[in-house]
């Protein structure tokens, strides 16, 4: 374990809990959206999020910055707990916390010109020495925007420089951590790796700290240091993003990885794919213990009836599955190996 | 019957559209072949025709404001751009059956499915409305929808994402068609759900003997499907060639752009990955050039006076650009070298 100073954000036991009416007599059941993340995010790092439509990534995402109220837990900001703080505190504490979006249209405001999108943060905060307009070309040019454009509206933009719009006005302020909500999935294939190098260069030259949310594996592997895998509400792996990739440990992070279409015909024609059976699961009345037991090749009647707790299965790298232990990583193996025990 | 003969033929293609501000070339001279039991992968960015070239071939083009102002497709021998509404309706859905990205699209809300499957077949296979219902559940069954026999009186919203994608693909293949076009088939699914259907199509072609049309974006889901690739930008082909010659000689800027600037899980994190500058050209304010010179690493004063010519730098393998068998041969020797 990591000395909580290296910490900038520390979730305890997170919760976000949404309520679903489920038909006009039958009341109202609790999604368990978000359901009890305790996470670290380093200085400096870039933890990688990864997960399926409906794990409730973007909501542990916006829960950090309380842009959904969480319904238990408590998040920490070097240090300082933000779950405490009252509206208008938490609003000055954003100017350390900022969110990136993934529709960056939907984001900005169409009738207000970069210059002021740019600016509003600015003013809001009152962080110009010098004039805001100075400010506002500096920062167009850092994310790689003419100065030339700032009078103009975001329909007048494409995609990607829309996204590079969002990015300037989340710069704005100078903040320390970003969330980054599928940042690049709304983009071209040429156009996802020229935000995704800029959010890079960005990292290295301002010292930022990301949580980078996506359901694109090759994207997450590519700027991630650490990787978190999140399944119905729950982190179920973590670890360093080449330990994870290269040795991952849980059943539905193996199936994930081995999922990922690679563009090369010959690694594409070699590799063994572990095509899991049916859908996510729906997180109104997901299935007991484990969540994945009812899509896992290795589950046993105990994997429906323990909630397994994410450990350190190697060093650094943590798992939440009852088949695997320290001293026995290794699920294929172990299933092998117990065949007989469990009388299949 | 040979086996490698032309199903489908697209000769010098042009598909327009009128706008406000003058007349975009969606579809600007595109010509290929498909053989029978082949898969061709076509790829592009948005906007690169890769779609508009695949409705042309359905002629659900709207007209106006599209029109489809040259050229002849002919599919097993017959001329689609002659046909009569009439005869194309007997095409479209039997013959050739097209499945979207997204599946609501295809599907009517209000419908059960197996009212929408069975429409199809006593349509185009006259069933009767016994036969259709009993047909319809070894489609879903084929499918892989688990509890066919019940779950044919459900409505489209009452499946997933992944089991719409394969109720639509159902009735896609409910007539045996010859030709199944799949545009951006699994772009809205989860990775995991990608891999089922991915695996279904391919499961179904190996089957049914299906020739695939494959519309996407992604490198990799045409790595692991197509036996051919057509690369698109800005309305032209740019690159065609079998599928391992396109990843490890290509012969077009292009084509080895996007190749190189998607991120390789398999490879270590660090170095930035390679990015094409720019952004795609104004479909209304083409030069006379290449319309990818501005964004190109190896353009010459040339490339933005004159158009490139469609070069065959090997049988089978063509690259659109002045500089095509130079860019051909460096592809070669640079993975001779690594």
């Amino acid at each position: 374990m990591n000395s909580s100073d290296e910490n900038l954000i520390s979730l305890e036991e997170l919760a976000v809990y949404y309520r679903s009416s489920r038909g006009f007599f039958s009341g109202s059941v609790a999604v368990k959206a978000v359901d009890g993340v305790s996470l670290d995010i380093r200085k400096g790092e870039t933890l990688g999020l990864v997960g399926e439509s409906g794990c409730g990534k973007s909501t542990l995402g916006r829960a950090i910055l309380r842009l959904t109220e969480p319904t238990s837990g408590r998040v920490f900001f070097r240090g300082k707990e933000l779950t405490g703080l009252s509206k208008s505190q938490m609003r000055a504490a954003r100017r350390d916390l900022q969110m990136i979006f993934q529709d960056p249209y939907a984001s900005l405001n169409p009738r207000m010109t970069v210059a002021q999108i740019v600016g509003e943060p600015i003013r809001t905060f009152g962080l110009a020495n010098d004039s805001v307009k100075d400010r506002v070309h500096d920062l167009m040019e850092t994310v790689g925007l003419s100065r030339a454009f700032s009078q103009r509206y975001p329909h007048e933009f494409s995609g990607g420089q829309r996204q590079r719009i969002g990015i300037a006005r989340a710069l704005a302020v100078e903040p320390e951590f970003i969330v980054a909500d599928e940042p690049i999935s709304a983009l071209d294939v040429s156009i996802q790796a020229q935000v995704m190098n800029l959010l890079e260069r960005l990292k290295r030259e301002k010292g930022l700290t990301y949580l980078f949310i996506s359901h694109d594996l090759r994207a997450i592997r590519h700027l991630s240091d650490r990787v978190a895998v999140m399944y119905l509400g729950r982190i179920v792996e973590l670890g360093d993003a080449g330990d994870v990739y290269a040795d991952p440990l849980m059943p539905y992070t193996r199936a994930l990885i081995s999922a990922v279409p690679v563009p090369d015909p010959i690694e594409e024609g070699r590799r063994e794919r572990i095509i899991l059976r049916g859908d996510v699961p729906s997180p109104i009345n997901p299935p007991s213990g484990c969540h994945f037991h009812t899509r896992c090749q290795y589950a046993i009647p105990e994997c429906s009836q323990i909630t397994p707790a994410l450990v350190e299965i190697k060093p650094r790298h943590e798992a939440a599955c009852i088949r695997i232990s320290p001293s026995n990583p290794d699920i294929a193996e172990n299933a092998a190996r117990n065949l007989g025990a469990i009388g299949i | 019957m040979d086996d490698n003969a032309t199903l489908l033929s697209v000769e010098n293609l042009k598909t327009y559209f009128a706008t406000e501000d003058g007349v975009v070339k969606a579809v600007d001279d595109v010509s290929f072949q498909l053989r029978r039991g082949e898969t061709l992968g076509i790829v592009g960015e948005s906007g690169s025709g890769k779609s508009i070239t695949n409705l042309s071939v359905m002629r659900l083009i709207p007209a106006p404001p599209g029109e489809i102002a040259g050229g002849t497709i002919t599919f097993d021998g017959n001329d689609l751009l002659a046909m009569s509404e009439e005869g194309i309706r007997a095409v479209r859905g039997k013959r050739i059956a097209m499945i979207f990205q997204d599946p609501m699209t295809s599907l009517n809300p209000f419908l059960k499915i197996s009212k929408q499957l069975g429409e199809v077949t006593r349509l185009h296979l006259g069933h009767t409305r016994a036969q259709a219902r009993a047909h319809a559940i070894e489609m879903l069954r084929t499918v892989g929808i688990p509890d066919a026999e019940s779950r044919i009186d459900s409505y489209p919203h009452e499946f997933s994402g992944g089991m719409r994608q394969r109720v639509m693909i159902a009735m896609a293949l409910s007539c045996d068609p010859e030709l199944l076009i799949a545009d951006e088939p699994t772009t809205a699914l989860d990775v995991t759900i990608q891999a089922q259907i991915l695996e279904l199509i391919k499961d179904l072609k190996a089957r049914l003997g299906t020739s695939v049309i494959l519309i996407t974006h992604d490198l990799g889901v045409v790595a692991g499907m197509a036996d051919r690739i057509i690369v698109m930008y800005a309305g032209k082909i740019f690159e065609q060639a079998t599928t391992s010659e396109l990843f490890s000689a290509p012969a077009n800027p292009y084509t080895k752009g996007l190749l190189r600037s998607v991120p390789d899980p398999a490879h270590e994190k660090g170095e930035p990955l390679y990015q094409i500058p720019g952004l795609p050209p104004d479909p209304l304010r083409l030069g006379p050039g290449c319309p990818f010179a501005d964004r190109c690493d190896r353009a010459e004063d040339i490339c933005r006076s004159e158009f490139p010519p469609f070069v065959e730098v090997a049988p089978g393998h063509s690259s659109l650009c002045h500089f095509a068998g130079e860019v051909y041969e460096g592809s070669k020797s640079a993975n001779i070298s690594q």
